[in-house]
């Protein structure tokens, strides 16, 4: 047997050059480091990884074509499951999914499949090798997809696979929903999303940008005159969350989603090169502990601030971002403040932030979530000072194009809800992400646009 | 046929606004009075919201009034007939709730008159006796006063210098309808944020049923970034999704008007940014 290989590391930007700048802070394997980290893969028969990944990419076989040097080939074995690998290999939370599961895992180090799915596909991009596969005839049945974020491009790019003609609807400039808007530059970069959708557009799917479903026009209209034999709704739990505490609309207290659709979305961090400012002060206190909070946090430290804080209510083990985005943080300079908890925002005379009122917490019984539960320690008040804060204590649904389909039953969160099919309560009219689910992973929602493509595909066939 | 978004029309109104026609055949099928839209005129630039003076639905034209104020506004000014507007999204917002209550005032100021005519209209066309009041500061800064006295009975006009109509504030003149004992069931008011909270003060102790449309800071327009907040009744409200449309006796209007400037420094160093650019390509 050969000398065991150790795991691979990808090269990274340093801490102190990254936060001045907006570029990924991973810089990708170099090929001799993917074609040892490949030649770790043992090509297990019955591979447990592709059972652990939510969409199931065929994982022993990319690998293996890395070991063959076909590393564009690579990629497209990845595609046969999944369209999105330069976004999936960057933002999967892998170390839970097919890391987890690699038999490796349990003797010491799994192989890194995050950074080989990372790597063919950039390296697909790089030599601009984009392969678009035969397609089977245009059937007769055209479908609509509502949102252009993770579950609808999959669901897509499935149903055209199968012969649909298929027309996505978003309702902002770009497409890519919180893939664009929501996840920072520094993790994954919008030219890498842009290559994804050239890919999409590349099988033949139609993107209507600047289309408020809802508004523009509406679920009924989309299956009436407009034509479509099925809609599949993907529209994301796009509502920000805002904590119902005094002072939460003094100026510069923001959503993360604000925050994060002014840096990523409308490109904040070049102004006044671009037109959309963002403006943060010297100290901002993000609030939350998930990877919107720390994309908040991290972006925060990007825009020339000297101090960013990270209250979290309970503490490091609770967290519920991803590890790496913990450990960049930190590296990065993020004061965690953990059991902590705002009570309230106060101002100055122009109504501008300036301090908040925070109290410690403790952990008591554990709550539905498992999670112990924080409890607010009585008496231990204290007062943090701040130019602004930022709310990332997560998201909710967002009712736009709900209120406007009274017809679309709703649980009392104002999700929508779905059959096993993925059928809502009107015929014909589909809907999977975080719209059913609630806020989930990328790679979850992808899971349930894949399914629901297959069952809009036997509803049209049965029909 | 017209492009999407499409120029098909432009004129000056006056030094600091200017009317622009649009084709946006799919925004105008579905426009309702109230609704609003969101343009965005270059690949780097900024989404900012805009009121419609009306619609032509036969045509697909969107007519807009837009006043110089920011890079946004002046980027537009630059632009002619034929050219297109990169991005025009909409209709955004609720309608306005257009009944038939009898009398109604509606009260345009500045450039907010240009998001009062269509709703006046419809209350006309709903059956309702229409006064409109209408005010700017000088004769010059009056605007769309035919397009008014068409869409109500009778027009009221104020300047703060009285240059045209009468001199004073369009509170003057609404203060004047309520003192003479003209019945009013509804006062519908669109300007600057001084105006409609003076509007709504006045009304107040009247017990006259106020609607305020707000004309907030936003960036995406859809419910999803929180930035155009404001407070109605002690709730949290986005202007975007829930209004633009609020009780304006409900309306938190001195927290509204520390969150309008909060942006106001940035807005400049765009625009000098902006003008910096121009003058080095015109070779100055």
């Amino acid at each position: 047997m050969a000398a065991k290989v150790p795991r691979q590391k990808m090269p990274e930007q340093a801490p102190g050059e990254r936060i001045g700048n907006f570029d990924e802070v991973p810089l990708g394997f170099p090929v001799l480091a993917a074609d040892r980290e490949a030649s770790r893969c043992l090509e297990c028969k019955k591979p447990p990884c592709q059972e652990a990944c939510p969409i199931h990419i065929d994982i022993p076989a990319f690998i293996r074509l890395i070991k063959e040097k076909k590393y564009a080939e690579g990629a497209r074995k990845i595609k046969e499951a999944n369209p999105l690998p330069a976004v999936c290999g960057r933002v999967c939370p892998q170390e839970g999914l097919c890391e987890k599961a690699c038999v490796l895992a349990k003797k010491g180090e799994p192989v890194a499949i995050g950074s080989l799915e990372r790597f063919v596909a950039d390296e697909e991009g790089r030599h601009h090798d984009l392969f678009i596969p035969a397609l089977p005839p245009l059937r007769r049945e055209k479908i609509a997809v509502v949102g252009s974020g993770p579950s609808g491009l999959i669901c897509a790019e499935r149903l055209r696979l199968l012969g649909y003609g298929v027309t996505i609807f978003e309702a902002l400039h770009k497409p890519g929903g919180v893939l664009m808007y929501g996840i920072p530059e520094f993790r994954l970069p919008k030219g890498i999303m842009q290559r994804e959708i050239e890919y999409l557009k590349g099988l033949g799917i139609e993107i209507v940008l600047d289309a408020v479903v809802g508004r523009t026009v509406t679920i009924d209209e989309l299956m009436g005159e407009a034509g479509f034999s099925a809609v599949y709704i993907a529209i994301g739990a796009g509502g920000p969350i805002f904590m119902g505490i005094p002072g939460e609309n003094l100026n510069y207290v923001y959503s993360a989603n604000e925050l994060l659709t002014r840096v990523n979305l409308m490109k904040a961090y070049q102004f006044p090169r671009t037109d959309t400012p963002v403006k943060l002060g010297r100290r901002v206190a993000v609030i939350g502990g998930g990877n919107t909070a720390l994309d908040a946090a991290r972006s925060a430290l990007r825009l020339g601030t000297d101090k960013v804080y990270l209250l979290y209510r309970r503490s490091r083990q609770e967290m519920p971002a991803r590890l790496e985005e913990v450990s960049h943080a930190e590296e990065e300079g993020v004061d965690f403040q953990f059991l902590t908890a705002p009570v309230a925002f106060l101002g100055d005379e122009n109504g501008n932030v300036k301090t908040a009122r925070c109290i410690r917490m403790e952990l008591g019984q554990p709550d539905a979530s498992g999670r112990r539960r924080p409890v607010p320690i009585k008496g231990s008040e204290y007062t943090i000072e701040l130019d602004s804060a930022v709310m990332g204590i997560g998201t909710r649904a967002n009712p736009l194009l709900t209120s406007a389909t009274p017809a679309l039953t709703l649980n009392k969160w104002g999700y929508i809800v779905v059959d096993e099919n993925h059928m809502t309560s009107l015929p014909g009219v589909f809907a999977g992400g975080d719209i059913v689910t609630g806020s989930a992973t990328v790679i979850e929602a992808m899971a349930t646009g894949k399914l629901a493509a297959a069952s809009i595909d036997a509803y049209i066939q049965n029909k | 046929m017209p492009g999407k978004n499409e120029i098909i029309h432009k004129e000056d109104l006056n030094s600091e606004s200017f009317r622009l026609c649009v084709y946006a055949p799919e925004i105008v099928r579905k426009h309702l009075p109230g609704q609003f839209v969101i343009l965005r005129v270059h690949e780097d630039g900024e989404r900012i919201p805009l009121s419609v003076v009306g619609t032509d639905s036969e045509k697909g034209l969107l007519d807009m009034v837009v006043q110089v104020a920011g890079k946004t506004t002046r980027l537009l000014s630059g632009l002619s007939r034929g050219d297109s507007i990169l991005d025009v999204v909409g209709p955004l917002g609720r309608p306005t709730g257009i009944t038939k209550v009898g009398n109604v005032v509606t009260v345009g100021g500045g450039v907010g008159i240009a998001g009062v005519v269509k709703i006046t209209r419809a209350f006309l066309e709903e059956g309702n006796t229409v006064t409109g009041i209408i005010g700017a500061r000088s004769r010059d800064m009056v605007i769309l006063e035919r397009e008014m006295r068409a869409a109500c009975h009778t027009l009221h006009v104020a300047t703060d210098d009285g240059s045209a109509g009468k001199k004073g504030f369009v509170t003057d003149i609404l203060r004047g309808l309520i003192g003479d004992g003209q019945p009013i069931d509804e006062v519908l008011t669109v300007g600057p944020l001084v105006m409609m909270k003076a509007v709504a003060d006045l009304t107040r102790p009247h017990g006259i049923r106020t609607v305020a449309s707000l004309n907030t800071l936003m960036v995406d327009g859809t419910g999803m970034c929180g930035c155009c907040r404001c407070t109605v009744d002690g709730q949290m409200k986005f202007a975007c999704v829930d209004g633009p449309e609020f009780d304006a006796h409900k309306i938190d209007f001195e927290e509204l008007l520390r969150r309008q400037y909060m942006y106001a420094d940035l807005e400049k160093t765009s625009c000098e940014t902006c003008r910096i650019e121009e003058n080095l390509q015109n070779g100055g």
